[in-house]
Order: structure tokens, then sequence, then C-alpha cells
């Protein structure tokens, strides 16, 4: 801590000097003359971070283990780096080059950080729809014939098992085939609730702005008073609820929480439709529909809907990436999503305290940062694909 | 000024019936759990006396309405009634030395949650003002991008892999603080800060983001106007345009976020606190869905939902305060 303050101080005097040996050298240049302060220290900032950046890394790659662990997951993170940008370059370049006009366009103005989110949404849909065939293992088998608890990292002299690259849980089942299949669960449960939340509020909101008065009076305070509680505190509450209900109605307890997450997401999205659908609605050819007598589902889904799409599937990304998070939050509460299904939260959950042992073995507090880097990206994917449509990222209601 | 103070009660009033109509949701929705409470204490060994008598104890034998009103007289006065967990281990014990109250749990541990989220936003805001000043006054540079890509990326993890992050190289691999903040009732104030301190750093990371983009978005939307043009033109340095002149007209719409978060810190405790094991009432509240304690499910649940609304409204009224033109209307 005070070797961190002193170097701070350390590069304000660099930073001085710099900026003085530069007005010397060039003359009084107007560059150097008009330089502020705070721009020559970012940029002594900056050059101590990248070479301390690049020290680490060496480090991490240093033969002696002793070393070389405390920097191992710097190396990871940067080596991940390069990979995903490269990755996310290629990809781009790709979509330049191959697929429709429309897309060939679309690739052209895209920034790498919005590519990069295509990408890895492309990647998770992948592997969460292969996820039986890309796994060695099922995700709910136990194995036989080892002793369970094998370490991460297939190292042999540390209790690992190439056969296992991510090593067992405690009870003997594939880590990473769990962590695929929970590719498949978590992705596909948080998008089938998302879209249950879109149907649900979507058609209310519709219909709230279609039928006004009454109707839209007593459903707009309903969401009123749902929004005014937190939406994770709520979900527990009613969750509780749900967990006695479910043996006793033998349902699992997971379609409940895709039903209570669903409905508590669909105020947000009834918010939007009302909102949007309240424009349409103003419309002449709504005035030109309701005189030529159509009914009310003709007018919500023929009219009005085809007109929403692009704010809802605007809106549809990042309300994705919110479901999803919240659903991975309750399953690390432990009250999501259940065994046997694999699933990210559960596993961060099960493994988290792994990581207190990563200065001896790093490869052993891999297991609950690669679950939880997953859901940490797939939250990032969602917005991403919600910035590429303009959807306010930093809405009030992003954060709750 | 009496427009304003309307607006102002009118705001209040609708806060506190949204309130009280979150209570009856709360209510209500404990309500439609199955079967019998007092059964479910007893499990195996029920007799239909000991359940009656259960019954009577706790006040499930009166209607509906009855209890929603005594249960909420009893919580606007701290009482949130008795704890089923503890009910029954009094109950087996033959005990009543009080320790079943739900208040009694909620005390300590609210004042522990308060503690976290009080030094949570003693660092978060600070930063994020420098922060959001900062990439303001350097509005599009490699410094400005890279807090931003910083920044949302934080926002955009889930608070357990941010916390698990922090452990790891802040605990674990760099051993400067614990990665378990057990703390006590009678802890020295240093000792209680230190343990305190990586919750609050997750914390921190949480909820940055959106108050240092709203900082500085609320600058640069006033750095075109003509008055700052003349302080430019005057020769001040960038720096003190945007924190003298700039500043004190963006702070409604900062006011304004920093109360939101606030909102959040208090609810977004939950998580972070089962990550650290940190006494708070986030992991009572955990605790107890685990274990269905109604009661204790119920108080907690409410008293989230308050601070959430309650300060929601602060934010509400200090953005009409802020706003010139309702403060001296026409």
């Amino acid at each position: 801590m005070i070797w961190f303050a002193a170097a701070l101080l350390g590069f304000a005097a660099i930073a001085w000097g710099f900026r003085f040996a530069g007005q010397v050298a060039t003359g009084r240049a107007p560059y150097f003359r008009d330089m502020t302060f705070g721009v020559a220290y970012g940029y002594i900032f900056a050059v101590a971070a990248l070479v301390w950046l690049v020290w680490a890394y060496l480090q991490g790659r240093s033969p002696d283990p002793a070393v070389a662990n405390k920097f191992f997951f710097l190396r990871i993170a940067v080596e991940g780096f390069i990979v995903f940008a490269i990755g996310a370059w290629l990809f781009r370049l790709l979509g330049r080059n191959v697929g429709t006009k429309g897309t060939k366009r679309l690739f052209r103005s895209m920034p790498l950080t919005a590519s990069f989110g295509i990408m890895m949404i492309l990647i998770y849909v992948f592997v969460a729809v292969f996820a039986s065939f890309l796994a060695p293992y099922g995700q709910a088998e136990i194995i036989r014939g080892v002793p369970a608890n094998i370490m991460p990292g297939g190292d042999i002299a540390l209790g690992g098992n190439p056969d296992f690259p991510l090593g067992t849980d405690q009870i003997g089942r594939d880590i990473l085939s769990r962590l695929i299949y929970g590719a498949q669960n978590t992705v596909g449960i948080a998008f089938a609730t998302t879209v249950i939340a879109f149907a649900l509020g979507g058609s209310m909101g519709f219909l709230a702005a279609t039928l006004g008065g009454w109707l839209d009076q007593l459903l707009s305070r309903i969401v009123d008073v749902l929004m005014a509680i937190p939406s994770l505190i709520f979900a527990l509450l009613l969750m509780t609820i749900a967990s006695v209900w479910a043996p006793r109605l033998g349902i699992p307890q997971t379609y409940f929480m895709i039903l209570i997450i669903a409905v508590i997401d669909s105020t947000r999205v009834y918010r939007l439709s009302r909102a949007v659908g309240q424009s349409i609605v103003v419309m002449d050819y709504i005035e030109a529909a309701k005189l030529r007598g159509e009914g009310m589902g003709y007018l919500m889904f023929k009219e009005i809907l085809p007109n929403a799409t692009a704010p809802l599937l605007a809106e549809f990304g990042l309300r994705f990436c919110f479901v999803f998070l919240t659903i991975a939050s309750l399953s690390f509460l432990g009250v999501g999503i259940q065994p046997p299904l694999a699933d990210w939260g559960t596993m961060v959950r099960d493994l988290g305290g792994f990581v207190n042992f990563a200065q001896f073995a790093p490869m052993v507090a891999t297991p609950p940062l690669l679950a939880a880097g997953a859901i940490a990206l797939a939250g990032r994917g969602g917005q991403f694909r919600g910035g590429l449509d303009a959807a306010p990222v930093f809405g009030v209601e992003g954060l709750t | 000024m009496g427009n304003v103070l309307t607006i102002i009660l009118q705001r209040l009033a609708l806060g506190f019936l949204t309130l009280l109509v979150v209570s009856v949701v709360i209510f209500v929705a404990v309500n439609l759990l199955p079967g019998d409470f007092a059964q479910s204490i007893l499990g195996q060994g029920a007799t239909p006396e000991s359940v009656a008598a259960i019954r009577r104890d706790l006040g499930l034998d009166q209607p509906m309405v009855t209890r929603y009103f005594s249960w909420l007289g009893g919580a606007l006065q701290g009482d949130f009634g008795s704890s089923f967990a503890q009910a029954s281990f009094a109950n087996f014990t033959g005990s009543d030395s009080g320790a079943g109250s739900v208040a009694q749990q909620i005390a300590p541990r609210f004042a522990n949650t308060m503690f976290l989220a009080a030094v949570s936003a003693a660092i978060a805001v600070p930063f994020a003002l420098v922060l959001g000043v900062l990439a303001a006054l350097y509005r599009n540079s490699v410094f400005d991008r890279a807090t931003n890509i910083f920044t949302l990326s934080s926002i955009s993890s889930p608070e357990f892999f941010l916390a698990y992050v922090l452990i790891l190289f802040l605990a674990v691999l760099n051993p400067i603080l614990p990665s378990v903040s057990n703390i006590f009732a009678d802890m020295a104030f240093s000792d209680r800060l230190e343990k305190t301190l990586l919750p609050a750093l997750t914390l921190t990371l949480v909820v940055t983001a959106h108050m240092m983009r709203m900082t500085r978005a609320a600058i640069i939307n006033l750095l075109s106007s003509p008055y700052i043009e003349m302080a430019r033109l005057k020769g001040m340095s960038p720096l003190r345009v945007i924190v003298r002149h700039a500043l004190p007209n963006a702070l409604a719409p900062i006011i304004n976020v920093v109360a939101i978060n606030l909102a959040y810190l208090i609810t977004g405790v939950v998580v972070v606190e089962v990550v650290f094991v940190y006494p708070g009432i986030g992991q009572l509240f955990v605790d107890s869905v685990k274990f269905r304690d109604i009661p204790v499910v119920q108080a907690c649940c409410l008293i989230f939902a308050a601070a959430y609304i309650l300060l929601n409204l602060t934010a509400d009224i200090m953005s009409i305060l802020s706003n010139p033109r309702l403060r001296h209307p026409k």
C-alpha cells in the first residue's frame, strides 16, 4: 500500500520532468508547452502500467512455480484478452466478406467490441445447442472406477487426471461436462424466461395501450407496486413460497423460478410495450382497422406488434442479460436452478472455496472462476447486443 | 415555494402509500404458503393440542386482516414477531429468554449492513465523481475509453464474480485484506473497517459505473453552454472550468443518480454478504429463505423494500429541490 502511494508520487515527479524535458528538447513546441500536468501524468502512468503488465506476464511464465503461481491468473487474463481480441477481429473480417449485403454492411461499421459480443453469443448458442455432443460425460453422471475429487489441471503429480481436464467435483462428476451443460441449462432457462416475460409483458402492455381506461390504470398501478420492490429480494421471497409448494404439487422448483422471474421481469417489458403501443394506437391505420371492425387480437398482433418490433427486440437483448444475471444470482444463493441440473451459479457456490488455495495450485481455483466468468461474459454479450441497437445500457431500470 | 412544497408532499404521500401497498403484497405473498405454520414447526410429533397452542401463541387463529394489522402495527414499533426457527428451539428447551424475537436477530445485523453500505458509499461516491470529472476533462481520450470499458465490464458482471476476483487478487495471491468478514459486536473500529473493506470494494465496483457515467454525461452536456465558453475565453484552466462552473450546475442529475445507487447498494448487499460471510441482514435473509423462517423473511423483505422505496423517494425529492424552475416559479 505504501509502495503504491510512493510510486504514484514518484510518477508525479517523473511526469513533471518528462514535460520539462520535452519542452527543452523541442524548444517549447506547442504540444509540450500547452500540455497540462494531468496529461503528462497520464502518459507516465500508462507507460508504468504497461511495463508492469509486461513484467508480470513474464513473471507468470517463469520456470519457478512459486513465482509463476502468483502471476498465473494475470498471464491467463493477458493471453485470453489477446486471443479473444484476435478472434473478434477475425470474426469481423469474416462477417465483412461472407454473407448477404445487409450483414456485410452491418459488420463494416461495427466496432470490435460489438463483433466480440456477437461472436460470444454465437459461441454460447453453439455450446448450448450441442452440449450433449461436446461434453465428454453426462451432467449428472457420477464417474465410477476413478477416485472422486480429482484436481483440475490434469497434472498427475498434483492428483489430477488428464481424462478430466478440470477435475471432478465433490461427488465425482466431471466439471468440464457440467460447465458445458451449464451453458445449455443456464442460457436455455434464461431464454425461456425472457420469452415468457415478453409474451406476458408485451401482450399486457399492448392491451393496456389499446383499451386504456380502467384496465390500463389497474395494470399500471399493479406494475408500479411490483416495481417498487427490489427484484432480487422479491424473487427470493417468492422462491421461499415456491420451495414449499413445489414438492407438494410435484412440479420442479425450477419451473416456479422461471414463472416468478418472468412475472417480475414482465413489469419492465410492460412499461416499454405500453409506451410504444400508445404512440402506435393513435395512428390512422389503427383507426382504419378499428373501423373495418377488426378484433382485439388482430389489432394487437397484426397492427401494433409489427410496428413495435424494433424497440422490443432491442430491449430483448438487454432484458435477457438481466434475467440471466438474476437467475445466476438466485442459483448462487442456492434457490435457483436445482440439482441435478448443472448450472453455473450453483457451480460457483459449490466450488468457490477453492479460490482460497490459488497460491499453492492455481489450477484448483479455475473451475469457480471459469463458471463465474462465463456468467459475466454472457451478461456482457447481452449488453453489447443491446448497445448495438442503441438501447440505453444505463437506464435506471438497468440496475434494478 | 408553495408549489414545490405541494409537489414534495404529494411525492411523500405517494411513497408511503406505495410502502403500505408493498407491505400488503409481502404479507399476502407469505400467506400463500400451503399448510399450517404450527404443523411445520412441530413436524412429526404434532398433536392437535400442541398445534392449537402454537397457533394461539403466534396468533395464527386470527383472521388474515387482523393478523396483517397486528403485524404492521408491530413492525412500525420495531416488533416483527418471533422467529419460527428460534421459537421452536425456545419451546424445545422450555426457556423463553426472548431470543426468539425477529427484531433481536435483525437489529445487530441491520447495523452491520448499514455499516457496509456506508463504507461502500464513502468509497464509491467520491471515486465515481472524481472519475467522472476526469473522464469529462479528458473526454474521448485513451483515459476516457479505458475507464469506460473498465466500469462497463464491472457493472455487467455478477457481484459474485467481482467478489471472487477481488478475493483472488487482494486476499489470496497478495494477502492484503482478509477474505472472510467475521465481525463481532465489540470490535475495534479499525479491525471492523479492515474486514469490511473487501465487500465494500466489490460493491464499489458494482455501483461506480452508473454514477461515473452520469457525472461525465451531465458535465459534457453543459460544456457547450455560452457561460462555459466565456470561462474558457477568460483563460481558466480546463479543470477549473469544470469544477467551478460546470459541476455545480450538473449536480441535480448527479445527486439523483447517487441516491438511486445507494438504494441499489442496500439491496445489492445480499449476494456480496453471502460471498464474504458478512453477518448482515442480507445473509440472514438468504438463510431464512433456505430454512423457510417466514417471519424473518417477511421482516427482511419489508426492511429492504422500505430502504429501497425511501431512497428512491429521496432521489425524487432531491431532483425536484435542485430544479430551480420548480423552486422559483414565475
